[in-house]
């Protein structure tokens, strides 16, 4: 057989009928549920008096809409309410295992799926939002949905999709210090453009990716569609199997063994053929963040804000608009812009590592008199594991408010928002206009670049202050 | 759903690239547990100052815009959040088509969906339409059964769309349907793959 790669392994084993010339109908292994792109879904089926094909590969939590402060109390927002609600009735109607706000697993969907275990390497996996593709991270085949593909998931447990391409996104050499996944990505972003991968999936290659945690992974591939790719993957290594060894839904004794062996198959075949490569070089990459209104709008932080009349023609309109928007002046120094805010959260960058790289800026230090900064953890587990190692009394200690977990700020559907013009350095994957509140301005940045703009009120290198 | 034929309507240009689907409908405009009721919150922030009035400085607002079905936009249009929300808004705002050099993968799918039919032109093109929608007279006919965007003073360009979409587009099918008529071969695959597979039970 020719050499394949990782994506081909794990599409061909996933196809339940393919003809030339149209989409092939693709098997899900594992299906994630949220509150906001479900309701619908789950009311077609029910008018279309319709089963839900496989209520034991379906996984529900709620996420986007929730409240990060006290749990004790109701949800204030009686239309967010309705939604958790809805899923709450479709979920034990359905016979779907949900992780309600109360449970020590509910967390950002794309963060409790790998927590658990239920994300493995060579699934095909699906949920009704964009970010799904964090879990190629695993070596998984993950899609973000809408929500009329999640009512024939439910219907059916099959996708249709039309074959993308692929794309090898390759690293060379190691990133210097101070230089986390999240660089990476974004340097990827801003060299090949927000529609740069479009109908491509993207496999992340090189020492670079080999060297990061499961949870740099998943921040590269979080970030895939940001550069309009269908999907991410890094083949699954020691790392995965690490990461994935005795957690709860996990394979364990003899069923462990067999399952890495398939996993070991999965890596690209030398040889086999991309239908477009990209190279960087890591180590010339330096921390990155954002200056406009996509997340392909970022430059190093050692540079300035672009002046529009020296870019391409094509760009020049949108970054005129943009820099209106950001109430920045071309040429002005990206060190020093002041922050109003700063969000440490997000399915991109609010995993335990996240934290700890934040507080590792954090500690010794106090948040800019002029900032308010929160800490949202990605999932309850990650809250108390950040607890237990006293990553909470650090933040708060400097003056952080420390949150329950879920999307929050990310995309501002519960109260955690900006305010018109208020400008914000955030972890989360998206800088657009409005997203974290109508008027806000969003600086996307790693989680160490966000803490060390709260302690010093403006974006800054992080490589000029330093961990203790 | 709503079956795409021949479409002839009045057009407006939003030419902006990358436009998001955050833009098209809003966080805020998402707690609806019903495909509907969106169409009122159909580019919100643009649409509307802070105090709620209309912008008249944005394109949809314009005096030229009102009834459109068509709209012509720039390229990637449709980025970002998954949400079907947008097509829903879209459709219910009153398109029937959105002309652009490039969609969102995402987007793209879910416009097919609901009815609303994207068709892809050249930048070239798109923007040789935006010319000519400023007259007010002027309408635009889409032509799916020919795949053809023409008008009655000489534009005529042919418009790609993968065989299956556009049979599901001309028919208004209900895609699970059709699914749901593989039942052998899905079972089948089930079986095949049964031991592999992760399951509550496992
Ligand atoms: S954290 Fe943000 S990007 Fe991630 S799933 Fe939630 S809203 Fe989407």
């Amino acid at each position: 057989m020719a050499p394949r790669t990782l994506f081909a392994k794990v599409w061909d084993a996933h196809v339940v009928r393919e003809a030339r010339g149209a989409p092939a109908l693709l098997y899900v292994d594992l299906h994630l549920v949220h509150e906001v792109t479900s309701p619908q879904a789950f009311e077609g089926l029910r008018l279309a008096g319709r089963r839900l094909r496989r209520p034991d590969l379906t996984f529900a939590t709620v996420d986007h809409n929730v409240p990060t402060g006290d749990r004790s109390l109701p949800i204030a927002d009686p239309v967010a309410a309705r939604q958790v609600e809805a899923l709450r009735a479709n979920a034990r109607g359905y016979g779907v295992e949900l992780h309600d706000l109360d449970s020590l697993d509910q967390g950002i969907v794309h963060v409790i799926g790998p927590e658990q275990g239920l994300t493995q390497p060579g699934m095909l996996i699906v949920c009704g939002d964009s970010h799904t593709s964090t879990h190629g991270a695993f070596g998984a085949l993950a899609f973000g949905i809408g929500t009329s593909e999640v009512e024939h998931v439910l219907a059916t447990q099959c996708l249709v999709q039309s074959r993308p391409h692929t794309m090898e996104v390759r690293f060379h050499g190691m990133p210097g210090a101070g230089v986390s996944a999240k660089d990476l990505i974004l340097a990827v972003i801003g060299r090949i453009g927000t529609g740069g991968a479009a109908g491509h999936v993207i496999e992340y290659t090189g020492a670079a990716i080999r060297a990061l945690s499961i949870e740099g992974r998943m921040t590269v591939c979080n970030m895939s569609i940001e550069a309009g790719a269908r999907a991410g993957m890094v083949a699954p290594d020691e790392t995965t199997f690490a990461y994935l060894r005795g957690r709860p839904r996990a394979p364990h004794s003899a069923e462990w063994d067999r399952a890495v062996g398939r996993w070991r198959a999965l890596a690209s075949d030398a040889g086999a053929q991309y239908d477009h490569v990209v190279e960087l070089d890591a180590a010339t990459v330096a921390p990155q963040v954002t200056w406009g209104t996509n997340p392909g709008m970022v430059g190093e932080i050692t540079g300035r804000v672009p002046d529009p009349a020296v870019l391409p023609q094509e760009d020049r309109a949108a970054a005129t608009r943009a820099l209106q928007y950001m109430g920045l002046e071309p040429n002005t120094p990206l060190e020093g812009i002041p922050m109003d805010r700063v969000f440490i959260g997000s399915c991109t960058n609010a995993r335990l590592e996240d934290l700890r790289s934040a507080a590792a800026v954090v500690r010794g230090r106090t948040v800019a008199r002029t900032v308010r900064a929160m800490v949202v953890p990605g999932s309850q587990r990650v809250r108390a594991a950040a607890e237990a190692e006293g990553l909470d009394r650090v933040f708060q200690a400097a003056g952080f408010e420390w949150r329950n977990s879920g999307c929050s700020m990310c995309l501002g559907m519960n109260d955690d928002v900006l305010g018109p013009g208020e400008r914000c350095a955030a972890t989360s994957n998206r800088n657009f206009e409005g997203r974290q509140g109508r008027g806000g301005r969003t600086h996307l940045m790693s989680p160490a670049m966000a803490a060390a703009a709260a302690v010093t009120g403006h974006l800054v290198d992080v490589r000029t202050l330093g961990a203790d | 759903m709503q079956p795409f034929t021949v479409h002839t309507g009045r057009a407006v240009a939003l030419l902006r690239d990358n436009v998001d689907t955050d833009q098209i409908i809003p966080k805020q405009f998402l707690k609806r547990i019903e495909r509907t009721g969106f169409g009122d919150f159909l580019f919100h922030d643009w649409r509307r100052r802070p105090d709620g009035s209309a912008d008249p400085d944005f394109e949809l607002n314009r005096p030229g815009a009102a009834g459109a079905s068509i709209l012509l936009a720039g390229a990637n249009f449709g980025c970002g959040s998954s949400r079907e929300h947008a097509p829903w808004a879209l459709v219910e705002f009153g398109f029937r088509a959105i002309i652009a050099p490039s969609f969102a993968d995402i987007f793209f799918a879910n416009c097919c969906q609901n009815g609303l039919l994207p068709v892809k032109l050249r930048a070239a093109d798109v923007a040789e339409l935006a010319r000519r929608a400023e007259k007010p007279a002027w309408r635009l006919t889409i032509d799916l059964v020919t795949q053809r965007v023409l008008d009655r003073t000489g534009f005529e360009r042919d418009f790609p769309l993968d065989h299956y979409r556009r049979e599901m587009l001309l028919a208004g099918l209900d895609e699970i349907g059709v699914t749901l008529q593989e039942e052998l071969r899905i079972a089948a695959y089930e079986r095949r793959t049964a031991s592999l597979r992760w399951g509550r039970a496992g």
